[in-house]
């Protein structure tokens, strides 16, 4: 096992270079000490951005082709035979079109093999639907053994990349298409999977959040902050999966409204991960997601869906200023309980 | 080497034991895919009790061959045959399919020791049998890796995109069997979805193409050692098989895909075994005519 830090992949740019294009790096950095690790994809080496994972050891990639259900099979078959596969192909297909395999090859068999999900959620934008996909968070989360991490930026996919490697078992990493903006400045930030991030500390309400709607919720944060005087606690709950219940019930002792912002449909992602968590304590709370709401996505640059969708900067201040408006019942124990 | 006259008899009465133990198996389950297990069980006899290099005693041997049962709804002879070769008591079979059993009817490679590969959803094997064998590439072993499918499952796309990538990637270590039995749930293969020319399309996919009758252990013998000596490209055996193989009763009988029997009738199928009764041979089915 490897451990790769303030090495070589330090010094990569993170505001320049794409998520998969800093997974790309991290990867071959984690193969240079670890030689179980080979790279999957399914015709989209390029999209995927492995390509200088495929310069630096053309003899570890396999591109099988476009043919997604032999491409998680084949790398089931490598994990049970001794070898560390990372697979990268676009969401919708990793998590649909190849989802038995997935779900048979892989989890139920609790492989060692980690997905490297592009183009989640509307970030391929102009490609229509077919290409979204906004269904995956609800669909991994479900089977049994997965991982999922939904990194925020590039900084956060080199540490998920990183830890991946070092959890047994199946992850599922999503990414955007890799145009999006970053939020961490670097990769020293304490990221632990299962762990939430604090990235703004507030007691009015919290804003969770994964994927580029961190990114967008530190923003509108900070636009309430000046222009409303509301302290907004935001996590960054990369992982939905196992979900960091901790923090999650802290945000609902101390700001007792909830906002779940993510790039997917408002069924069965993080909103509904959280949702699980809040109805399981038996606390009550303000709560709303803000997502696709059960819907198939527009086409447009993601930047317009973003907004269209409430989950850029200005949709999450309204829909926060609805939430602080919003009537619940309170818990009369309350005080005591925490 | 061939198989000797006298290995071939030893393998043959190693067979109506198997086939007897899978008779036993699915009176105690309540029903299991019987006909499909009877059909196939001369090539997983050839395979574990001649060719397989395996340790029994120690199922994750890393050099071990592979076996994937693509077919996955033969575990009931899988787990006869496993439990036979001492990867566990055969009295634990007594228990196939009851609650919280490690025995179902698609066997778990996670609570099943001895199996290599958690199937039971047809068109997955034979991917993870190329995986399998581009691992054993990849960290320079010499371990073989088997695939067992049925004809039916042939229908999958799935299948085709791994015999692609087989080909592709010359894996000449893998083999790939096609229990042949002509049949599948609903009826023949040729009426419901055909598959022939079964072996021209695999020649079309690059593979090396033997057909065999999958119960005469000479031809298994030679199909097999052929497929060990072949150099760039995996082998396929088409075996020609019948379904329910051994039992005078079950023998190409669609509805013994998958039942139930008791113990009386358990009898009368070991008996059928036991006489080398069936007097349909492979490529000449006794009921209906197989197309």
């Amino acid at each position: 096992m490897t451990e790769v830090t303030g090495t070589t992949w330090n010094v990569y740019d993170a505001n320049t270079l794409t998520q998969a294009e800093i997974y790309g790096r991290v990867l071959c950095d984690l193969a240079e000490a670890d030689p179980r690790i080979v790279a999957l994809t399914a015709d989209l080496a390029r999209s995927t951005k492995i390509g200088v994972f495929q310069d630096k050891f053309p003899q570890r990639v396999f591109n099988v082709g476009i043919a997604e259900q032999n491409l998680f099979g084949i790398a089931a078959g490598m994990a049970k035979s001794g070898l560390l596969p990372f697979v990268s192909t676009m969401s919708a297909f990793a998590s649909m079109r190849a989802l038995e395999q997935v779900r048979t090859d892989i989890c139920y068999q609790n492989l060692d093999v980690k997905i490297i999900a592009t183009h989640g959620g509307v970030s391929f934008g102009q490609a229509g639907t077919t290409h979204h996909c906004t269904e995956d968070i609800a669909i991994q989360r479900s089977l049994a053994n997965m991982c999922v991490i939904v990194p925020a930026d590039g900084w956060e996919t080199a540490n998920a990349v990183r830890a991946a490697v070092k959890r047994p078992g199946p992850v599922y990493i999503r990414l955007g298409r890799g145009f999006e903006p970053t939020h961490y400045e670097n990769d020293d930030y304490g990221f632990e999977i299962g762990k939430a991030v604090t990235i703004n500390e507030g007691t009015d309400i919290t804003v969770i959040a994964c994927g580029v709607a961190v990114y967008h919720a530190a923003e509108a944060a900070k636009l309430l902050r000046d222009q409303d005087g509301i302290g907004v606690r935001v996590l960054d709950v990369h992982t939905i999966k196992p979900i960091d219940e901790e923090a999650i019930l802290k945000a609902v002792s101390e700001t007792r409204r909830i906002l779940v912002v993510e790039e997917h449909n408002v069924i069965g992602g993080l909103g509904s991960a959280v949702a699980d968590v809040i109805a399981a304590s038996g606390k009550g709370c303000a709560f709303a997601k803000a997502g696709l709401p059960d819907c198939y996505s527009e086409v447009g640059y993601p930047e317009d869906l973003y907004s269209h969708y409430c989950i850029d900067g200005d949709g999450i201040v309204g829909k926060v200023r609805e939430l602080l408006k919003r009537e619940f019942e309170a818990d009369e124990d309350w005080e005591d309980e925490h | 080497m061939p198989l000797s006259p006298e290995e071939i008899r030893s393998l043959q009465a190693k067979a109506r034991q198997l086939r007897c133990d899978m008779v036993d198996v699915t009176v105690w389950a309540g029903g299991a895919h019987i006909g499909g297990a009877l059909s196939m069980t001369d090539v997983l006899t050839a395979l574990y009790y001649h060719y397989l290099s395996v340790k029994p005693a120690e199922p994750g041997w890393p050099e071990r061959d592979r076996f994937v049962l693509s077919k996955g709804h033969g575990g009931v002879g899988l787990a006869a045959v496993l439990a036979d070769k001492g990867y566990y008591d055969k009295e634990l079979l007594r228990e196939f399919n009851h609650f919280k059993s490690p025995f179902g009817m698609h066997l778990d490679g996670l609570k099943v020791p001895g199996v290599d590969a958690s199937t039971g959803s047809l068109g997955h094997g034979l991917s993870m049998a190329v995986g399998m064998a581009l691992g054993a590439r990849f960290q320079k072993q010499a371990w073989r890796t088997y695939c067992l499918l049925g004809d039916g499952e042939c229908d999958e796309g799935s299948v085709w995109e791994a015999a692609m990538a087989a080909h592709h990637y010359k894996v000449d270590t893998l083999t790939a069997f096609i229990d042949r039995n002509h049949m599948m749930i609903d009826g023949r293969t040729e009426d419901i979805m055909s598959l022939e020319p079964l072996a021209e399309k695999w020649k079309a996919f690059g593979w090396e193409v033997r057909e065999i009758d999958g119960h005469d252990y000479a031809q298994i013998g030679a199909a097999i050692e052929g497929a060990q000596a072949a150099k760039g490209a995996p082998t396929v055996i088409i075996c020609t098989t019948v379904k329910g193989k051994g039992v005078d009763f079950m023998e190409d009988q669609v509805k013994w895909h998958y039942g139930s029997i008791d113990s009386e009738l358990a009898a009368k199928a070991k008996a059928s075994i036991q006489a080398g009764a069936g007097a349909a041979r492979a490529g000449a089915p006794a009921a209906g005519g197989a197309s």
